[in-house]
């Protein structure tokens, strides 16, 4: 596949690197992993098979040999050899045909058939863009780089063998609704921080910083001071975590972000929020809702059953 | 032992209010970190420690297929704090011992004339104090393989540069308020560099990728420009 227009911070992913953090590697990956298992799943892959996360810009891939190719995400335009291709539908591209993605907002991930095949770097595909390594030689795509494919398994070419038109007629549940309100669950200093402040901090809107990237969101508007939360000892700090730095701007981290952290966490946005966070981009407004930890992990657990049983029906209808 | 959420899909294990003693409780969070890691709980899918405490990472659908009846907080609650309270592992810690060749040329030191002028010390002295003592790896963060080291003397504690910089050398040796580190990469940073090692603290070729891990002795050598020129990783 020769990347003809690679648009801004295009970077390729897959569901993350696990079993690093020790040693202060980032898990990196797309920071919306439910978004890129689902197109893998749409298009015959593994779930964790390696796809691109698309920023901002127009990225223009060319395809050798005829592929399926799903995505889905923020706002985006997609057209896969000039036919408009929705989000979270399947289409096949064929060999020499050109598919092109404007962004418009947020983020989106790409899934191809047999996967984007660059090298396996502690474990795993995805670009940890601060330390310069996975992915497409550890940075961004840029104009005029070839990524190699993988083979399409069985369950593609099946699927690929019964698409009859150039999109599907059929699609993966969409698992979010975009909305400026991530829910959290109570940080480890949750209680060092005051009655007064942590109302504050649910009550109010934030704005999206210019300086939010794939490390995390920083926030502006109110200050969340507080006299009592004091910086720690660093320990563990994860996608979500909610860091309250002595400037009193929050920073939602996402999945760059170091691994360890000494600032007071006031909460954590739960996972399957972590997709909401992942389309927020500067400028936008932001709220958090508290839930419990019960209610937070029902709905992980929920959304793990939906990909399930989608996965489920696909292997029904295609395997 | 308090066992804290981080999020919804991770613990904290924190051991702050069983000593008033650092080191003790680095010991205690690094003998923890062994016992569970080794225990292979399935679900955990990763262990991290740090000063004081320790973070298991969870794959929540696997633990909620096996937990029946309880709620996920009651099984993990049971299996770590039998784990960790179990007589036995704490005397486990595997210390190793790495020394860490580094050339204090000027030149690869940019902050240790300064540095020496704050201190009221010779450039000398800053070295000698330096590279005298055996620091321990409390944890290993801020980017891939960077060790936050204890044991700086005292005399050497000064703050963090007030703007840091946009590029500190991979190699980098630096100090910062009481703590020592070695900058893995190319990065930007706001620590004191005096020194530099040729030595490689990163590399994802290797297994495992850091050469130091959490728990090991760490003695800085003193060598010349030239034998830092003349070194082959």
């Amino acid at each position: 596949m020769i990347v003809l227009s690679a648009g801004f911070q295009t970077t390729v992913q897959d569901c993350g690197r696990f079993g690093f953090r020790k040693f202060g590697v980032a898990v990196a990956g797309a920071l919306d992993p439910v978004s890129l298992r689902l197109m893998n799943l749409v298009v015959g892959n593994d779930q964790a098979a390696a796809g691109l996360e698309i920023a901002s810009g127009r990225v223009r891939l060319e395809f050798d040999d005829e592929r399926l190719i799903a995505w889905c995400g923020g706002e985006f335009e997609v057209l896969a050899g000039g036919t408009p291709v929705p989000q979270l539908h399947c289409a096949r591209i064929s060999a020499g045909a050109i598919c092109e993605i404007q962004a418009k907002r947020g983020r989106a991930w790409l899934a191809i058939s047999g996967g984007i095949d660059v090298p396996e770097v502690l474990g795993s595909r995805s670009t940890d863009l601060r330390a310069h390594f996975g992915g497409q030689n550890g940075r961004a795509l840029r104009d005029k780089d070839t990524l190699s494919l993988g083979a399409p398994n069985a369950l593609a070419m099946s699927i690929g063998l019964r698409l009859t038109e150039a999109v599907s007629d059929w699609s993966a549940p969409l698992l979010f609704m975009p909305r400026p309100v991530l829910r959290i669950v109570r940080g480890g200093r949750w209680d060092d921080f005051e009655d007064g402040v942590r109302a504050k901090f649910l009550a109010r809107k934030f704005r999206v910083a210019m300086n939010s990237d794939r490390m995390g969101l920083r926030l502006e508007g109110d200050q969340i001071l507080s006299a009592k939360a004091q910086e720690l000892p660093s320990e563990a700090v994860a996608p979500g975590t909610i860091q309250v730095p002595r400037d009193g701007g929050p920073i939602v981290l996402l999945g760059d972000c170091q691994t360890i952290g000494g600032y007071p966490k006031i909460g954590h946005v739960i996972t399957v929020d972590l997709a909401r966070a992942a389309q927020l981009q500067p400028l936008d407004e932001v709220g958090f809702e508290l839930v419990t930890l019960a209610e937070a992990q029902e709905l992980l657990l929920a959304q793990e059953s939906n990909i399930a049983l989608f996965r489920a029906g696909l292997q029904a209808r295609f395997a | 032992m308090r066992i804290q959420p981080l999020g919804d899909s991770a613990i904290i294990l924190d051991f702050a209010d069983e000593s008033s003693d650092a080191i003790e409780l680095l010991k205690r969070a690094l003998s923890a970190a062994d016992a569970l890691e080794h225990a292979n709980i399935p679900g955990v899918i990763e262990v991290t420690s740090a000063y004081q405490s320790v973070a298991l990472f969870l794959d929540l659908n696997r633990i909620a297929s096996m937990v029946s009846g309880r709620s996920i907080a009651d099984f993990l609650h049971e299996k770590i704090v039998s784990l960790v309270r179990s007589k036995g592992h704490r005397s486990k810690i595997r210390t190793r011992s790495v020394e860490v060749p580094v050339c204090y040329d000027i030149e690869l030191a940019p902050d240790l004339a300064r540095v020496a002028d704050q201190t009221s010390l010779e450039q000398s002295e800053v070295i000698a104090l330096h590279s005298s003592v055996i620091y321990t790896t409390a944890c290993i963060g801020f980017m891939p393989g960077f060790p936050f080291l204890t044991g700086l003397p005292a005399k050497l504690h000064v703050p963090r540069l007030a703007t840091p910089r946009t590029h500190v050398p991979a190699g980098s040796v630096a100090i910062a308020g009481a703590q020592a580190g070695i900058y893995p990469l190319d990065s930007p940073g706001g620590w004191n560099l005096i020194g530099r090692t040729p030595v490689r603290l990163f590399d994802t070729d290797a297994n495992p990728p850091s050469l130091l891990r959490p728990g090991d002795r760490v003695r800085f050598r003193i060598m010349t420009r030239d034998e830092f020129d003349k070194f082959l990783p």
